[in-house]
């Protein structure tokens, strides 16, 4: 999509300052040993992620389970705090001197999470969920209560007969647009779908998405969207973000990353998806093993001991973010991408 | 209009929906079993609070010619006790103070147990660490046994029979409390509340508040039996109310002197302490039952 955004209302920094930028995000969490142990262990769950997110445009998030995904969206939410790293918001650093302060930052930015059942307060009808928000932020009872309509109305659930419903009472897809709706309420940029049509079959999912395609384009949204399955990636965003174990391994283009994925790992994770063509069947699995125990990561690549191309510099050294040859939108940490780094496959295979 | 608005979202039957609670009511009252229970409970309410109307005689004053008199003796209907007391009206009056001494431990703990609850499942952590392992100090003890030794060392009489009481049941009540609060506290409405900027008095108030509740509820219901059989075992041992007060219990302690001679009447105000308690349990259990509507 690379039809000229309309800017937001609310916009600070102009067309071309990414709305969010995030720098060397890090988040360990402790693990206590043995019951004497004192020495303290660390998952390493988001190990220095830096990403920015253009006006307008969405960046999936895509990798196994426990690759960091879901912690990511949540330091950025500030549901959780990070340890290191640092965010600016359309130009402005979030929570930092002169910055956009948090209570602000919040209100731009909102979340849709995966369980529709767990994310909506089963004694809370409808209305008075989607409601919440606004009147906690002193929105008048009847002026919250417009709003209301407007946004069940916008989802696509009549407000008359689902207003006064309990989510119990709602099916999966409806529950996800009552979430839809309340992260609306506040007229957010920014809106996180942490897996959020993953619980949802197949049909509803298409509708769900239609939704939020609307949606972003009728009120300059801009996605973070999170998610394992790459189909939905692919339809939704524009950029793509590949994590594994705490650390980004690609980022690029949605074409870039499926058209020519440059890491081993994104490749993998490509010829997974189930094949539409039954000529094209899987017959060899692309990738064993399990993921390395994020508690002791290993040293150098952290993807080396499943990687089909490893070598003696993968472990040596860990490989940094550059970019793939001629194209500085598109970026992986692999040593193969460096013709210097001595990697016997190094350029040769891949070329730029 | 877009393509998901015309989608059959709307698929539902309009069925007017009902707060939670009245959903509650609705399934209470057509559950026979709580119709009945209720009945009973009710019948021994109104009895006790209407007894100085109700009751036939005065349940002070004694007869030397009319002791132990057995059953549907003339003017006693359920007989006499020891002192020649009317068994009808000391049964009336004795259930004020029974009832009393059921109600007021629970609400007191259900009130005091759940604010400590909430605080510590919310808080968490260090806090929630230490508050709990204090209270679990009073577990170490049986609580029979701990309410006679805090009834014994305040001193006998009833309302330090309700500190006590109370004092057991306040751990219990902030166990459930914290349980429910901790899981409900890691919900994602939680999350999303806090998303919205909403400060942790509020989220505890709408979100949190309401989920807690329920579950509490049920528990403190079904501590309403034990309370009674509690503060009725206290006077038996004589460490709660005084003769010559009737209360079940005590009653139940200074007729056992008849249980030989007059044994039907001796076991009256233990069949009314067996039946309040059955009855408040049972009622718990379709309180349970009926709040359990997330179908």
């Amino acid at each position: 999509m690379n039809t000229l955004v309309q800017p937001h209302s609310q916009d600070r920094g102009g067309p071309s300052q990414p709305l969010l930028i995030v720098r060397d995000l890090k988040k360990y969490f402790p693990v206590r040993g043995g019951l004497l142990e004192r020495k303290r262990r660390f998952v390493h769950a988001v190990d220095g992620v830096s990403f920015s997110v253009p006006k307008g445009k969405t960046l999936g998030i895509v990798g196994e389970s426990g690759c960091g995904k879901s912690t990511t969206a949540r330091l950025i939410a500030h549901l959780m705090a990070p340890d290191d790293g640092s965010m600016i918001f359309d130009g402005e650093g979030v929570a930092e001197l002169g910055g956009i302060e948090l209570k602000e930052f919040r209100r731009n930015l909102q979340m849709v999470f995966q369980d529709s059942y767990a994310s909506l307060n089963p004694r809370l009808s409808i209305a008075e969920t989607v409601a919440y928000g606004p009147r906690i932020h002193g929105v008048t009872a009847t002026e919250a209560g417009r709003l209301t309509r407007d946004l069940l109305f916008r989802v696509g659930l009549e407000p008359d007969q689902f207003g006064s419903r309990y989510p119990h009472e709602l099916s999966g897809g409806q529950r996800q647009r009552v979430n839809i709706a309340r992260a609306l309420a506040f007229d957010p940029r920014m809106v996180i779908l942490d897996e959020a049509v993953a619980a949802l079959d197949k049909s509803v999912q298409a509708q769900v998405l239609n939704l939020l395609q609307e949606l972003k384009a009728e009120r300059q949204l801009t996605y973070l969207f999170i998610s394992h399955d790459l189909h939905v990636v692919h339809y939704l965003s524009d950029h793509v973000m590949v994590m594994y174990l705490g650390e980004v391994v690609e980022t690029g283009p949605v074409e870039d990353i499926y058209g020519h994925a440059a890491h081993p790992y994104t490749r993998a994770l490509l010829s997974a998806v189930p094949s539409m063509d039954p000529e094209h069947r899987t017959r060899v699995p692309p990738l064993n093993g399990d993921p390395p125990n994020p508690i002791d990561p290993p040293g150098g690549c952290r993807f080396r001991d499943r990687c089909p191309h490893a070598h003696a510099v993968c472990a040596a050294r860990a490989p940094v973010l550059a970019a793939v040859g001629e194209n500085i939108a598109h970026s992986v940490a692999c040593h193969m991408n460096d013709s210097l780094s001595g990697h016997p496959e190094a350029k040769q295979e891949y070329p730029a | 209009m877009p393509a998901s608005l015309v989608l059959p979202v709307n698929a539902v039957a309009a069925t007017p929906s009902r707060s939670y609670w009245a959903m509650v009511w609705h399934q209470l009252r057509r559950d026979p079993m709580a119709l009945f229970i209720s009945a009973i409970l009710l019948l021994i309410i109104l009895s006790a609070v209407f007894a100085p109307w109700l009751a036939p005689d005065d349940a002070y004053k004694g007869s030397m010619l009319h002791r132990l008199l057995p059953m549907g003796s003339e003017g006693h209907l359920l007989g006499t006790d020891e002192l020649g007391r009317d068994m009808v009206s000391r049964l009336m009056y004795g259930g004020r103070i029974s009832l009393l001494m059921g109600v007021i431990p629970v609400l007191a703990a259900f009130v005091i147990g759940t604010a400590i609850g909430l605080f510590a499942g919310y808080v968490g952590g260090t806090v929630n660490m230490a508050i709990m392992r204090v209270l679990d100090v009073f577990y170490a003890f049986p609580s029979v046994l701990l309410a006679v030794a805090i009834s014994g060392a305040l001193g006998p009489g009833m309302s330090n029979s309700l500190i006590a009481l109370s004092l057991i049941f306040i751990p219990q009540v902030v166990r459930v409390a914290e349980s429910v609060t901790t899981q409900v506290r890691k919900l994602d409405y939680i999350e999303a509340a806090r998303m919205s900027g909403a400060g942790a008095f509020s989220i505890i108030r709408v979100h949190v508040l309401g989920n807690v509740l329920g579950p509490v509820f049920v528990y403190a219901t079904g501590l309403l039996s034990v309370s009674m059989i509690l503060a009725s075992g206290l006077s038996f041992l004589g460490l709660g109310v005084k003769p010559p007060e009737p209360e079940w219990g005590l009653m139940l302690n200074t007729l056992r002197s008849a249980i030989y001679t007059n044994p039907w009447v001796a076991a009256l105000p233990g069949a009314l302490i067996f039946i309040t308690s059955i009855a408040f349990n049972l009622l718990a259990d379709s309180v349970r039952s009926a709040m359990d509507i997330r179908r």
